[in-house]
């Protein structure tokens, strides 16, 4: 049998061959569906629902904490880079302010001013002061620019125009990136001159170089065109062009999420650094970054389908229990419902068995004592005596009448049995009145009935009326198995103390071993083509328990069937059932 | 000994009444209830034969008011009818022995009128 068979319920299969009064009263089938449908959608909804809920608020709320963090990051880190070069920048205004234009040409007191720079503030590698017309008067560091002409150049219209220049990076003479910051003063007589300092980056580099960007990130400059500043992990070389586009302008720090070129997820937190031409940029892959969140999500998945799978689970087998609950209880109602018409039926064949043999009785009775008076007035009266053809035909009817009259005693007596009453009851007489209903028809087919009732046999308290249709079920059920010439044997024995059995074997077609479990179960009939209703051996099971007895089967095929109805010496005494 | 026999069929009361005359059975019939209780005035008996089912009265109620009249009365109950009711009442106030179903045997009629008179 396979597993699916195993598993499904009694009720699946379940079909409805009655007749129109005796249907079940439910579709179990459907109900069933209708239940786990029903309570599965309530059932799980709500932990559904409040998955998917807690998926998006702790999906959102991670997000928002990377954000976050991530802003955070580039918060802090545009302030120290900003710093950074307002304090170099302010360290020239210093100088300037502080040191007459005279002093800073000299290039001992520039020397000077150049050392306590790089002491005080490191990154400084050379000084230069550059007249109105943009030539360098002035020069200290590792080159021999004393004398460059700058005029006509973009940073120093710029730092004309503004009074102050930052530059981006850039290489230079020195083939080493570097950045210039510049600031110009303006002198009493109306000229001006331009104090420009270089800086080299590596101070620069050292300040993003030191941050720790979690999430496998990177933090890095670039120019406004895009061009890197300061060394990446892994967007590229200094002084090339970002792979990314370069984000728009935003007095804030800004976080966005956008795709990489490799297609993986970016968080890119950036901030355009006032009045100077640098971006900072921090970038982080989301993959990673949503990594312990990603645990979290697993345990979630886990607990659902543990949830949900404990929750299916209780659902089938409560329904299957439930409906299976009721198909009992249908059935069982439909099987009183039969045997309450079984009872009535047999009820009116014994009121009907009774009124013809009351209205046979009285004309049988008259024939039997006129028959009678003739009998006795040629046996009694001397002058009608010895006409011996007369009194043989005159016996012949009395004794035609004695064999009508034994037949309608014994309907009156089944009749008068269908009232439930205990009484003793002698099995030899019960099993002779049983047989006396189909004693013809046992003669017509030559069945050989064999009675083996020993004498030691008690008289047992019982129901007259429930034994005889129990034992009447039992003849007719192995008449009908039986070809002509079979052989039916009914044995009587003590079993016990208390109880006496009844054997009812025959040598008919016999019952297949798969049937033999099923045989007292309502419903269940090999004739139902036939007519046959399968509620006999039910109904006689249900009589032989009512009366305190127990039922057996052994058959073979081919071979025939033996039932055994146990019964005690005194059967319970129960509610008289109305007929 | 004196019987009254009490059925409403007339045929078989009658027939009946002679058998018993046959064997020396002094025998007297009626096929009413009004009938039995007339007779039963004028004369004594010393057993009733009574049907059971009988129209106007049955032979229970008859059995109650000829004991009225004749308190030594023996009674026998004969029945053509199977019902319940009627074989549980005979039985309580007759007893089994006295309760016979048509059609009859006369010897057993004859033997159970003398173990009631006996008894």
């Amino acid at each position: 049998m396979s597993i699916l068979a195993r598993l499904k319920p009694g009720f699946w299969d379940h079909g409805d061959t009655g007749e129109e009064r005796f249907k079940h009263l439910f579709n179990f089938r459907r109900i069933w569906k209708l239940t786990v449908v029903l309570t599965t959608v309530v059932a799980l909804s709500p932990v559904i629902s409040m998955a998917v809920f807690d998926y998006n608020v702790t999906h959102d709320a991670m997000e928002s904490e990377i954000v976050l963090r991530t802003s955070r990051l580039v918060s802090n880190a545009r302030r120290t880079v900003s710093f950074f070069l307002t304090e170099r920048k302010a360290a020239l205004d210093f100088i300037v302010h502080h040191h007459p234009f005279k002093e800073l040409n000299d290039p001992v007191v520039l020397t000077q001013l150049l050392d306590a720079l790089q002491k005080a503030f490191t990154g400084f590698t050379d000084l230069g002061v550059i007249d109105a017309s943009g030539r360098q008067q002035t020069y200290v560091g590792p080159f021999e620019l004393t004398g460059k002409d700058y005029s006509g150049q973009e940073w120093f219209e710029e730092v004309l125009a503004r009074g102050v220049y930052i530059s981006d990076v850039f290489l230079g003479y020195r083939q080493l990136p570097h950045l210039v910051i510049a600031v110009r003063h303006e002198l009493e007589d109306g000229s001006f001159y331009v104090l420009r300092a270089t800086v080299d980056t590596k101070r620069f580099n050292d300040l993003l170089s030191g941050l720790e960007v979690d999430g496998g990130g990177d933090a890095f400059i670039v120019n406004q065109q895009g061009t890197i500043q300061t060394p990446t992990r892994w967007h590229g070389k200094v002084l090339k062009k970002m792979l990314l586009s370069v984000p728009e302008y935003s007095p804030k720090t800004e976080v966005l999420q956008c795709q990489g070129l490799g297609g993986d997820s970016l968080v890119v937190g950036y901030a355009y650094i006032a009045e100077t031409p640098f971006i900072l940029m921090i970038i982080k892959h989301q993959e990673l970054l949503m990594k312990p969140w990603h645990k979290t999500r697993k345990a979630l998945f886990a607990f659902l389908v543990i949830s949900i799978t404990a929750v299916l689970v209780v659902i089938l087998r409560v329904a299957t229990y439930l409906v299976n609950k009721i198909h009992d209880a249908d059935e069982k109602r439909v099987v009183t419902l039969h045997h309450m018409e079984y009872s009535e039926r047999m009820a009116s064949i014994g009121r009907l068995a009774a009124g013809v043999a009351h209205e046979i009785n009285n004309p049988l009775a008259i024939i039997n004592e006129k028959a009678g008076l003739i009998h006795d007035t040629f046996t009694l009266k001397q002058e009608y005596a010895g006409d011996e053809k007369l009194i043989g035909l005159v016996e012949s009817v009395q004794s035609s009448v004695e064999r009508c009259g034994a037949v309608t005693r014994r309907l009156l007596s089944f009749a008068r049995h269908m009232d439930v009453d205990i009484q003793p009851v002698k099995f030899k007489e019960l099993i002779e009145e049983v047989l006396g209903f189909i004693g013809k028809e046992a003669e017509y087919r030559g069945i050989q009935v064999n009675v083996a009732i020993r004498n030691e046999i008690p008289t047992i308290e019982s129901d007259r009326g429930k034994l005889q249709q129990i034992f009447l079920n039992l003849v007719n059920n192995a008449f009908a198995a039986m070809n002509d010439g079979g052989h039916l044997d009914i044995k009587a024995y003590r079993r016990s103390e208390v109880s006496v059995s009844v054997e009812v074997n025959d040598d008919g077609c016999g019952i297949p071993e798969a049937d033999l479990k099923r045989i007292f179960e309502p419903f269940f009939s090999t004739k139902k083509t036939k007519g046959g209703t399968g509620l006999g051996l039910s109904i006689t099971y249900g009589l032989v328990r009512e009366l305190g007895g127990d039922m057996r089967v052994k058959s073979e095929v081919g071979k025939g069937t033996s039932f055994t109805v146990t019964l005690p010496l005194q059967a319970k005494q129960r509610k008289r059932v109305d007929t | 000994m004196r019987v009254l026999l009490v059925d409403d069929e007339i045929e078989l009361v009658s027939a009946l009444a002679e058998r018993l005359s046959l064997r020396g059975i002094e025998a007297d019939w009626a096929s009413t209830c009004h009938d039995a209780l007339t007779q039963v005035e004028s004369k004594t008996f010393d057993i009733a034969v009574l049907d059971v089912k009988m129209p106007k009265m049955s032979g229970l109620e008859l059995k109650k008011k000829l004991q009225g009249k004749c308190p030594h009365l023996k009674f026998i109950f004969v029945t053509g009818h199977g019902s319940g009711d009627y074989f549980q009442a005979a039985l309580s106030d007759a007893g089994t022995a006295y309760y016979l179903v048509k059609p009859l045997q006369i010897e057993t009629l004859i033997d159970k009128m003398n173990q009631a008179l006996k008894a």
